[in-house]
């Protein structure tokens, strides 16, 4: 809808203007005519058809379609810039002066005939001289106007109104021959010649056209100029000739309006000429300056593009090189502790190498003093430099987060090349960089954190599809596991296994650590239970061979707690050995007591030598129907409440005896309804695992 | 939370650790013993009379360092664990691979007779 109302309202202006030019056509054919039967009857001394003040009003109906024809033409052309503008009005002068010339031509070809001495010849072409005139000056106000008017302010568009306005009503006044009075003939042409000049003052367009634009535009302006002066001159002179022979002549030379006009176009167009030649010399400066600008949004908008730091650093090199017209730069970052990563710019790895190692051969503070939070310019001491090409430097330090993760410096093969301005701008540029580094760093770091998740959530997947999904059961035996881990994934581990009929073998273990290294950890300790707990092997034996084997896949200050059981249901007999893990708890139910193990046992991987065999050893216990033994991993035990406390081993003994003498799987279910109470929470940050073997 | 003091006394590094180590946290204790080390101490205190919880993370850097000490002549005392501390490491059997003391004294006659 906006689309056609735009549409329209284009369509509109376009028949208004084609209109006004209609109009101003017609009102200057009228102009003609009118003028001319007056001037005709006046040489003839005959009275006039028409009143004398006509062409008068005739004149300012033309002034006003010229007036709005420029004003509708002008504005509608939204896309013009300063130079188009320029273009236009140097072209309309160019029309105007050449069909003024070819009338001159005619003239003068003519010469001397009787018609080119007639005065109404002579009026008529001076009629087209004046319309042409007009046609100039309407243009070059209505572009003047836009130039003028490029940055305004509140008091400059009042003010503008006041004169455009005041000028169109001066047109009322110039309408009506009232008598001519000529102090407020004075004053009125007075205040307008001095409005127009304040207006005049408004030339900050000029500052925004580049070197060629200038140079365009001060041609186009000069020859303005010289069509505006012809044309003064033509209709000055052919006014002088005729002039003196009718009184009855349209004469502009006492029109405020077009006189007005004169001044201010011409004033403007010499004052706008002048202004840009005096603005050429200075004009890279402000070129200097929007590049300044652009490089300055460069560095803030590579933080979204770019794909890697590297390219924000040369950003950073190129930027502030062209801002500075240095000759070459290298930026110094500190990786780590120990190496610096040197990124170049128009200079080689050697060369830079030279100065630094010359700057610090000579103990020169600051350049590359870390700590120095002053920007230094140390072009002397390059000076001293045997074979090196540059001869001035300059050294910013770079901080993200506050702490300096390098140096950028600048080089200029002239001596003292660095001003204090170029300091300043330099400086903002590797602040901006530090920014734009440490938001790099943020993204990555964020994205390090999701792909973290990611593998989390993998390593969740493994660790659950690790565990088994049936247990083994027997007549003699009935067991239940539950094992529900934390968003950090842990590496607990339980598992049952079937040696023969008699013999079952059962382990509960815990590797140290989490996430993804806990997971595969804990694969490992399945394999080694499935290849080592299929055969009937002491449990001690079991323990110093997973240890063995452990030691060359744990890393440093990893482990792993583990009770290896196997039950042997002929014998009723459970032989274990416990390699640091959390003691059993077991109920003895003939004599109806509840106790932890106390045993002994080093967890696997703290002993990396074969000597492990001197700190694990095998316990025997039997078992009665009703007995029960308790199974689980230390985020049992440690599950916090939400005043810190610890479930603890004592709070675990007594929950158990609540529930003694009923099925494993109710003792399970009890035991973590009962942790789950006492946490007050869903989230746990340690995996819950248990395992209850009940005897019957 | 951790906090790590260090002072020497009779020629031994005096670890002290105030708070609790957990995963985190254990890269602190880990960096105190490196640098420790590094600083060419042979005989190493460990207070741990403030200490309030150790994770297995916690327990894993004394239990690295315990194979370097013995093939560097390090020696490393514990003391002044609280009941629920000294029985994380017993339960892992540590106990049997560290030397812990009761106290500051016993901690030092320890670590002059090894």
């Amino acid at each position: 809808m906006v689309f056609f109302g735009l549409n329209r309202h284009f369509v509109r202006t376009k028949a208004i203007t084609r209109l006004l030019f209609t109009v101003g056509v017609i009102t200057w054919l009228a102009l003609v005519f009118t003028d001319l039967s007056i001037l005709f009857s006046s040489v003839n001394s005959i009275k006039p058809d028409v009143p004398i003040w006509l062409p008068g009003v005739i004149l300012n109906l033309f002034i006003l379609s010229l007036f709005y024809y420029y004003k509708l033409k002008i504005e509608m052309d939204e896309v013009l810039n300063f130079v188009d503008l320029l273009w236009r009005v140097f072209a309309t002068g160019l029309i105007a002066t050449v069909t003024s010339l070819a009338l001159r031509l005619v003239e003068f070809l003519l010469n001397d005939t009787k018609l080119t001495t007639h005065i109404v010849f002579k009026d008529l072409i001076y009629l087209i001289n004046l319309g042409l005139m007009l046609g100039f000056l309407m243009m070059a106000f209505s572009a003047w106007k836009r130039l003028i008017l490029y940055q305004k302010s509140k008091w400059l568009l009042r003010l503008w109104a006041f004169f455009e306005f005041g000028l169109l009503v001066t047109l009322i006044y110039n309408s009506f021959k009232f008598p001519l009075v000529e102090w407020l003939y004075g004053t009125l042409l007075g205040i307008f010649v001095v409005v127009g000049l304040v207006l005049s003052g408004n030339m900050k367009w000029v500052a925004f056209l580049n070197f060629r634009q200038k140079w365009t535009s001060l041609l186009l302006l000069l020859l303005t100029v010289f069509y505006l002066l012809y044309i003064f001159y033509t209709n000055s002179a052919s006014m002088e000739s005729i002039g003196n022979d009718s009184p009855y002549l349209t004469d502009y030379r006492h029109h405020i309006f077009i006189l007005s006009l004169i001044i201010f176009v011409t004033v403007y167009s010499i004052f706008s000429f002048l202004v840009i030649l005096f603005n050429l010399p200075t004009t890279s400066v402000f070129e200097q300056k929007l590049e300044e600008v652009v490089n300055f949004q460069r560095i803030s908008q590579s933080i979204q593009t770019e794909q890697s730091e590297e390219s924000v650093y040369n950003i950073l090199l190129e930027t502030s090189v062209s801002s500075v017209f240095a000759d070459a730069a290298w930026l110094e970052i500190n990786s780590n502790a120990h190496e610096q990563k040197l990124f170049t710019y128009k200079i080689t790895d050697k060369e830079s190498h030279d100065i630094i190692n010359h700057l610090n051969t000579h103990h020169i503070k600051g350049v590359f003093d870390q700590g120095s939070e002053k920007t230094k310019n140390l072009s002397k001491h390059l000076a001293t430099l045997k074979g090196s090409r540059f001869r001035s430097i300059l050294a910013f330090p770079i901080y993200v987060k506050g702490g300096n993760i390098g140096t950028l410096a600048l080089l200029k093969e002239l001596p003292e090349g660095f001003n204090k301005e170029m300091t300043k701008i330099v400086s903002t540029f590797s602040n901006q960089a530090g920014i734009s580094i440490e938001n790099f760093r943020l993204m990555e770091e964020a994205l390090q954190n999701e792909r973290y998740k990611e593998e989390l959530k993998i390593a969740k997947m493994v660790q659950k599809s690790l565990l088994p999904t049936l247990l083994e059961q027997d007549k003699d035996f009935e067991i239940a596991a539950f094992s529900e881990s934390a968003d950090e994934v842990g590496g607990d581990y339980y598992d049952t296994l079937r040696i023969n009929d008699n013999l079952v073998s059962i382990i509960v273990a815990d590797v140290s650590g989490k996430g993804t290294t806990a997971a595969f950890h804990m694969s490992q300790m399945k394999g080694i239970f499935h290849s080592l707990g299929q055969r009937d092997i002491e449990p001690d034996n079991f323990m110093i061979q997973a240890n063995q084997a452990l030691v060359y896949c744990l890393e440093r200050g990893s482990f792993i707690s583990a009770t290896y059981f196997i039950i042997n249901t002929q014998l009723k007999k459970i032989r274990y050995a416990r390699a640091g893990h959390c003691p059993v708890l077991y109920y003895t139910a003939e004599k109806q007591n509840l106790e932890y193990f106390k045993d002994k046992g080093v967890a696997l991987g703290m002993v990396r030598n074969r000597s492990y065999s001197n700190f694990i050893q095998a316990y025997e216990f039997e078992y009665k129907p009703g007995d029960l033994m308790v199974l689980y991993t230390d985020g049992i035990t440690e599950a916090k409440d939400n005043k810190g406390e610890e479930f603890g081993y004592d709070r675990l003994l007594s929950t158990v005896k609540e529930v003694r003498s009923l099925p494993a799987k109710q003792v399970q279910d009890h035991l973590i309804s009962k942790l789950y109470e006492f946490s007050g929470t869903d989230i746990i940050d340690d995996d819950y695992t248990t395992m209850i073997v009940k005897f019957n | 939370m951790i906090h790590i003091k260090r002072l020497q006394e009779d020629g031994a590094d005096i670890i002290a650790l105030i708070g609790e180590i957990d995963a985190s946290s254990s890269i602190e204790l880990d960096l105190a013993i490196a640098k420790s080390v590094g600083e060419g101490f042979i005989k190493i205190l460990v207070d741990c009379s403030a200490l309030e919880y150790i994770s297995s993370a916690g327990l894993g850097v004394f239990m690295s360092y315990i194979e370097e000490f013995k093939d560097r002549n390090i020696k490393m005392v514990l003391f002044g664990m609280s009941d629920k501390v000294a029985n994380t490491f017993s339960i892992l059997g540590l106990n049997e691979l560290l030397q812990i003391g009761k106290d500051k004294v016993q901690a030092k006659k320890i670590v002059n007779e090894l």
